[in-house]
């Protein structure tokens, strides 16, 4: 909070400075006397957490790039070269690619503590903006971090994201060869996304300048979401704030550690060991863990919208995602800040947080992957043992009138005694068909847990009758699937659903709890009564 | 009520993902390899026998173009050399292999073994008088000989289909050093044209053959029985120290780190309460 400086320089040489430069006056008033507010919980240490995360994948990263070669031919194995030969670089390495897992762990729990405790709405809007920006270089700075290896992941990854942008109307494959400087991704794509991953790092720096600025600005939200209203509700940044966060930093660092240490792998992808390979396509390919709800809304889509197809929609969807929480402070019509006080919203916000790691989740799997199904597959075959197979080829009048003619041609051969007719068009007018007269008809009906299976189970039937039969008849039939994806378009549902509807429903229906007056008064009379 | 939903939402999920998990081959063989818990380090007789089975066998096809002669003999490598002082004597003896305690490294350049070992290899390389392409005896320096020269000739060789380079291969699939393991003993000896039956290769069949019988390589130590089994488990030792040879120092590390961390954690704790003491928070 801006308000009068309590630095006071102690030496000639401070006070010398302080006239000239008063960098000690706003660091003392920024990190020292700065008052916090006293009921601040272990949700308000993941600020310091991420100015580590930053900080330190900035220095591993500027002596990854000291030894990393941009080339499509050399990539791989000079990261090799980092993990076996450079002095630590196997820690090095370990501790960027775990910093990123980190980085965006800490960010989620960052932003779900805003969300959860109403620190969007007013007056710190700007702050709220200024972290969505923030994140979102979060997200593009990892994306390209994460094809500089150069292994299979790498390259199929940056392939499919790009392609990405190809949907966009008019633009999108300008943009999309402006992007990978090509046609493909190439040697020309490496070499700006490296580029880009080493600026974006420093642009992330300066918007988190001005978030910090913004943060001491408006002053630090609570759990309790009141105003701080006098001295009594806040106490000095240090010590007080600045131990907890410490410890709760190292609390950090030693779940960092034990990946660095222990599981350097547990969070990356086997085939990202495997060198790009442009002319084979890895069977899954999947972006990392922290992008995989995005890439659950995009895959959601699998339906055209009216004019706009499936790969738009889904590409409209991922942003709008996103989007969303930049208006998030004017959407949400409760004045009320901490969902402590919101009983309804509350229970909705934890569903909130549930579809999100649904979304997670489903991003993972194959979309196409059946969670449940009120019965198998089934295919009835029918087919005639013996009896004498003639076959004749007719030609229909016209295009038009062939299915006409063919059923008439059915027809026909049923009258004069056959059994089964089977047609083979060859050309719009004529086809061949076939008829058995005679013999004995049977069926059999076969099942199968997928398609696939299905199509297998078909397939051993037919040779389990062998030649004894000329022609099979196999109606198909599929049951209601509830795939990855069907679960991913109900959470998508429930993402959009929940900013867009219910936050600006609830705002104006919701009675909230009691909100008390004071950060104080809770807080002093819980521990007068215990 | 809608959080008992969430609840009983999210458990039917949990349940579902697991009864639906795709399996397309046979999960592989839990083996109890040294190096799987936190602390464990590596069976470094096996990796030496590992080492020799590759150079025997799998180098026939596969290359490891990573890994250069030099890596066996450095620090936490399969035949790092150790200046070992007798206690009783006070001669000073080698031995391959870190010492229970005690025990100075030798520089690989001064590694007996390696060099042996790098020598064996005949590397093709440019003459330095004529500039010609020559061959010669192999250098501590030299990465490990490529059976092919490049991936059309590998290709040439093998019916069309490229053994893969073997560098970082129990990192690059999933299950590591038990899938491979379990590869090389699931062949079922059926032959379909160049394909051959596995039931832990994705899809069944692959091109390459089954590389390992009993008794092709002979192994120095009389202790240890010369099967497929053996040999198939040293091997895949031996390709997990090569995708991670740093894996017992990162380990050692960690547990001094994470000690180091925790304690640090307690003071930093006590140190929170000494600060909020006669402060309601």
């Amino acid at each position: 909070m801006s308000g009068l400086s309590t630095y006071e320089p102690k030496s000639g040489l401070t006070r010398w400075l302080d006239k000239r430069l008063p960098i000690i006056r706003l660091a003392h008033d920024s990190f020292v006397a700065y008052p916090t507010p006293r009921n601040l919980n272990y949700f308000w240490t993941f600020g310091a957490m991420l100015s580590l995360c930053l900080v330190v994948q900035i220095v591993t990263g500027i002596v990854l790039a000291m030894h990393y070669t941009p080339h499509v031919d050399h990539a791989f194995a000079s990261v090799q070269r980092i993990d076996r030969d450079v002095p630590f670089g196997w820690l090095i390495q370990n501790i960027h690619s775990v910093g990123a897992s980190m980085f965006f762990l800490a960010v989620y729990i960052h932003m779900f503590r805003g969300l959860y405790y109403g620190s969007y709405k007013a007056p710190r809007e700007v702050l709220w903006i200024l972290g969505c920006i923030i994140y979102l270089l979060m997200v593009v700075t990892g994306f390209l971090g994460y094809t500089l290896p150069w292994g299979q992941m790498s390259f199929w990854g940056a392939t499919v994201i790009t392609n990405i942008l190809g949907a966009v109307p008019f633009v999108g494959e300008s943009i999309q060869v402006w992007i990978r400087g090509g046609g493909s991704i190439d040697q020309p794509t490496l070499s700006r996304f490296f580029s880009l991953h080493y600026l974006l790092p420093f642009v992330i720096a300066g918007v988190v300048a001005l978030h910090v600025w913004a943060l001491h600005e408006a002053g630090q939200n609570n759990p309790a979401g009141v105003d701080v209203k006098s001295k009594a509700d806040t106490v000095p940044f240090t010590p007080y704030a600045t131990i907890k966060d410490l410890f709760a930093v190292i609390l950090f660092v030693i779940l960092f550690a034990t990946f660095v240490f222990f599981m350097p792998n547990a969070l990356g992808h086997a085939d990202n060991y495997i060198p790009a390979n442009p002319l084979q396509t890895p069977p899954e390919i999947v972006p990392e863990w922290y992008l995989l709800p995005f890439y659950a809304i995009l895959r959601a889509f699998d339906f055209n919208i009216g004019p706009i197809d499936s790969k738009l929609a889904g590409v409209i969807g991922m942003f709008a995602s996103i989007a969303v929480l930049f208006v998030l402070p004017w959407i949400d019509t409760s004045r009320v800040r901490s969902m402590r006080y919101r009983p309804i919203a509350r229970q909705f916000f934890l569903i909130f947080v549930v579809a999100c790691l649904i979304l997670g989740w489903c991003g993972g799997q194959n979309p196409g992957l059946i969670l449940a199904k009120p019965a198998d597959f089934s295919a009835t075959l029918t087919w005639v043992s013996g009896g004498e197979v003639r076959s004749e080829q007719f030609t229909a009048p016209s295009e038009g009138e062939y299915e006409e003619f063919a059923q008439a041609q059915r027809d026909r051969l049923a009258e004069q005694g056959a059994t089964m007719t089977s047609i083979t068009r060859e050309n719009a007018r004529t086809a061949t068909i076939t008829g058995v007269f005679g013999g004995t008809q049977s069926t059999e009906t076969v099942t199968g847990a997928t398609p696939d299976a299905m199509e297998e189970a078909i397939t051993h039937a037919k040779e389990e009758v062998g030649s004894g039969a000329a022609f099979f008849s196999v109606e198909r039939r599929s049951p209601y699937t509830f795939t990855v994806t069907t679960l991913s378009q109900i959470a998508t549902f429930y993402y959009f659903f929940f900013f867009l509807v219910l936050l600006p429903l609830l705002g104006l229906r919701e009675k909230p709890g009691r909100v008390p007056d004071t950060i104080a008064k809770p807080v002093l009379t819980e521990q007068g009564a215990a | 009520m809608l959080r008992a939903l969430t609840a009983a939402a999210a458990a039917a999920i949990a349940i579902v993902g697991v009864a639906f998990a795709a399996a397309e081959a046979e999960h592989p063989q839990d083996y109890p390899f040294s190096f799987d818990s936190p602390v464990g380090n590596y069976d470094m007789a096996a990796v030496q026998r590992g080492f020799q089975v590759y150079n025997q066998v799998c180098a026939a096809c596969h290359a490891m173009e990573h890994l250069s002669y030099r890596h066996l003999g450095e620090e936490g490598g399969p035949f790092a050399l150790y200046r070992v002082r007798d206690h009783e004597t006070g001669e000073m003896t080698m031995q391959i292999g870190k010492p229970e305690h005690g025990g100075t490294f030798v520089d690989v350049v001064d590694n007996p073994y390696v060099r042996a070992i790098a020598e064996e290899a005949i590397i093709s390389d440019i003459d330095p008088n004529s500039g010609q392409l020559t061959d010669r005896p192999g250098r501590i320096s030299d990465r490990f000989r490529q059976p092919f020269p490049n991936e059309i000739a590998a290709r040439a060789s093998n019916g069309g289909a490229y053994p893969v380079d073997l560098s970082v291969i129990t990192a690059a699939r999933h299950g590591g050093a038990d899938y491979i393991r379990s590869l090389l003993m699931g062949y079922s000896g059926e032959v379909n044209g160049t394909l051959y039956e596995n039931r832990y290769f994705p899809g069944g069949w692959l091109a390459m053959p089954a590389p390992l019988g009993e008794g092709v390589v002979a192994y120095n130590d009389p202790e240890v029985p010369q099967t497929v089994e053996q040999y198939a488990t040293d091997v895949a030792y031996f390709l997990q120290w090569a995708s991670d040879p740093h894996m017992e120092e990162r380990k050692r590390m960690g547990i001094v780190v994470l000690a180091f961390l925790v304690v640090l954690a307690g003071l930093m704790y006590l140190a929170y309460k000494q600060v909020w003491r006669g402060e309601s928070h």
